[in-house]
């Protein structure tokens, strides 16, 4: 009897969400029926989202994708002989060669999709932990000029340089440092820390502990959303192997270095993901945003030395240390360093995640990528960064993505996901909605903030029903425009400050969805 | 008759005794709701910012957070109790009142609303009879808005009893709650 044929089913939220689970049983119940000797493993998403479940099997020539397979489905492809990588309605060739991924250059997710997130034996075969025996070599200073070197900047949306918070950290004497992993990835059209969570948990480890390392931090938390209970399972599980092997403890790796971490849990609060506010969430108090300076990386969790970073920006460490600065920062342009997962979402046809260099433009992403909008319709708008990002217009799409010529367009790229939407799209409904979330979700520290987004929606609405009297409108306007002045200066966090990036964009570009025909600034040019 | 004694002492307190004493008079309680609130804090009260892991695991635990439990966690923990009720209604995540048999969470965010998010939301509620932060009459859902489950690029999405749904239209919401409903009838 020949060795069994794998068979990938990802076991990702995503694939989870359209019945991967079925899919995997249905390949099990009808191998066995059939006497054919099959073994499923459960590997991480590719990021392919719109062919999931994309079920992969291995063949000589490598490994072959089908999807998005319905369970309904297994029976047929049986019968088609998928086993070998035969021809099938939902045959998608070989995985690599796939142009969606093929196409896309792949550091930070290089494992994600391709190996059984949990086995450590997958992780090391696959190049992990190259980064971090480096790292047990190297001076803690060394580490740090490494990441500075990189250009590496925080990949969670502020787009600060890791290397100098480190530098920081390393340099605040303490009797106690943090590694906090901020994993409260709550904004829509987001989702690449999750695929990553769930899909190469150990390059997260494996991230926080060169951090730790580098700065002299012994102990780790990883804060994650409760609504991401898939990601917080797996990350628990991945914790308890790896403290058994010695990867995590008392003795990493046999170096006789300290470091464990621990996974805790939000609660449902969007506010939770800025830093300062995740601190006073982790210490168990409401996560209202402190002020600054002290920074937390001089006085941050309980008061200690804290380095707070994204996910990303942390499972982006092992490479930039196993291939070496340079290798990193020559991907990009300009002071966009490396790659950034971008996130495809909303209305498009092939929605996912595609890891590219800084440089590219939106238009790329979305026809080449994304393949344009999912209901057939022209797309009109595109927010990206999040909930309070822009919206951007098409004369805008073929601005390079880089953090300083997003910033000379006043929109911002955060975390890199994009959500797009057709023709039929209100504008100033959308602007309603980004002051309402920002009421919902305040922490209610800072007046500007609190109150302001709920001046905000009642004056959107006041525009919305300002009737035939042109002067009126014009005048609650020039209040929203005022209002949103105020929350941007006066806020103390990037939640109010920056709610008012999708109200103002919204009414420059897309004055004529407020019953006005132009909307002072003048609207910019691409 | 110790119980007894523990109690009214429980009952008396402002919250800023904390520590063994309270713990071990709240555990020999009656009420097996603060017994088990005293188990579990006797559990995790030592380890750094233990809050809401505590709130966490006492809401897996009764289905929610009960009044009653509040004191005796602010006891334990050396908090008032006004901080920990504080803390409870800051994370919509956390609940005072139990839910019903069912949660569904619905996506309203932006990325499921240039899906037709907004259309499933007015379906959900219509199916079930009840607002957003409210449940079904006949105690079937309870229906929760969430802001994002990181299922963007298959908007809408929705989730029930902690189980993710993507693509979902409204005939496919009826018929996955049909299915929550045949799993524990």
């Amino acid at each position: 009897m020949s060795a069994p044929i794998v068979v990938y089913v990802p076991r990702d939220a995503a694939a989870l969400a359209v019945e991967a689970d079925a899919v995997a049983q249905a390949i099990e119940r009808i191998a066995d029926e059939r006497g054919l000797s099959v073994q499923v493993v459960r590997n991480g998403s590719r990021g392919l989202l719109w062919l999931e479940p994309l079920v992969e099997v291995t063949t000589p020539a490598g490994r072959v994708a089908y999807g998005p397979v319905a369970p309904e489905d297994v029976a047929g492809l049986f019968d088609a002989g998928w086993l070998t990588g035969a021809e099938h309605p939902l045959h998608q060739g070989l995985t690599e060669e796939i142009p969606y991924l093929k196409q896309q250059e792949r550091l930070t997710f290089a494992r994600v999709g391709v190996t059984d997130p949990l086995s450590l034996h997958d992780y090391a075969a696959h190049g992990g932990l190259t980064g971090l025996k480096r790292a047990l070599a190297m001076e803690p200073g060394h580490i740090i000029d490494e990441m500075v070197t990189s250009g590496l900047r925080g990949r969670g949306g502020a787009a600060f340089p890791t290397g100098i918070k480190w530098k920081t950290v390393a340099g605040s004497p303490s009797d106690q440092k943090y590694i906090v992993c901020n994993a409260d990835e709550g904004d829509s059209g987001t989702f690449a820390d999750r695929l990553l969570m769930e899909g190469d948990p150990y390059v997260l480890i494996e991230g926080m502990t060169i951090a730790g390392l580098a700065v002299g931090a012994t102990y780790g938390y990883i804060y994650v959303r409760s609504e991401y209970p898939h990601a917080i399972e797996t990350l628990e599980a991945a914790i308890t192997r790896a403290r058994t092997v010695g990867w995590l403890g008392n003795d990493v790796h046999g170096s006789g270095r300290r470091f464990d971490l621990e996974v805790r849990k939000g609660a449902g609060a969007y506010i939770c993901g800025e830093e300062t506010s995740l601190l006073e969430s982790l210490e168990g108090k409401r996560g209202v945003v402190r002020a600054k300076p002290p920074l937390p990386a001089i006085s941050g969790l309980f008061g200690k030395p804290t380095v707070i970073n994204n996910v990303i920006s942390l499972a982006t460490v092992p490479i930039i240390l196993a291939k070496g600065a340079a290798y990193y920062r020559d991907y990009g342009v300009g002071r966009s360093h490396g790659t950034l997962p971008f996130q495809l979402a909303g209305n498009l046809k092939q929605g996912g995640l595609v890891e590219k260099a800084f440089g590219l433009s939106l238009r790329d992403l979305l026809y080449e990528f994304g393949g344009g909008s999912a209901s057939g319709r022209p797309l009109r708008a595109v927010q990206v960064g999040g909930p309070l990002g822009a919206y951007l217009p098409e004369s805008q799409w073929d601005v390079p993505l880089d953090y300083e010529a997003y910033i000379q367009i006043s929109a911002m790229i955060g975390h890199g996901g994009l959500v797009a939407f057709d023709d039929t799209v209100d504008m100033a409904r959308m602007a309603r909605y980004a002051m309402e979330f920002c009421a919902i979700e305040s922490c209610g520290k800072c007046t500007p903030c609190r109150i302001g987004s709920t001046r905000g929606v009642e004056t959107i609405d006041k525009i919305a029903a300002g009737g035939a009297n042109p002067q009126q409108r014009a005048q609650q306007v020039h209040l929203l425009r005022d209002l949103c002045d105020t929350m941007m200066g006066g806020s103390l966090c990037a939640l109010g400050g920056m709610a008012p990036y999708p109200v103002l964009s919204a009414l420059n570009h897309f004055p004529q969805d407020f019953g006005i025909e132009s909307s002072q600034p003048a609207a910019h040019a691409a | 008759m110790h119980q007894r004694e523990a109690k009214s002492d429980l009952a008396s307190s402002g919250g800023a005794r904390g520590g063994k004493m309270a713990l071990d008079a709240a555990q020999a309680s009656a009420t097996p709701a603060i017994a088990a609130t005293a188990r579990i804090l006797a559990q995790l009260k030592d380890q750094p910012g233990p809050l809401l892991p505590v709130l966490h695991a006492v809401q897996h635990e009764l289905g929610c957070i009960p009044a009653e439990a509040v004191q005796t966690i602010a006891e334990a923990l050396n908090l008032s109790r006004a901080e920990v009720h504080g803390v409870i209604t800051f994370y919509p995540h956390f609940r005072s009142e139990p839910a019903a048999r069912h949660t569904l969470e619905v996506c309203r965010a932006e990325s499921c609303q240039s899906m037709g998010g907004e259309h499933l939301a007015a379906h959900a509620r219509a199916k079930l009879g009840c607002d957003f932060h409210a449940s079904a009459p006949d105690g079937s859902f309870t229906l929760e808005p969430v802001y994002c489950l990181g299922l963007c690029a298959q908007s809408p999405a929705v989730m029930i009893d902690g189980q993710p749904h993507a693509r979902v239209t409204p005939d496919k919401l009826d018929r996955l709650l049909a299915r929550a409903q045949e799993t524990t009838a």
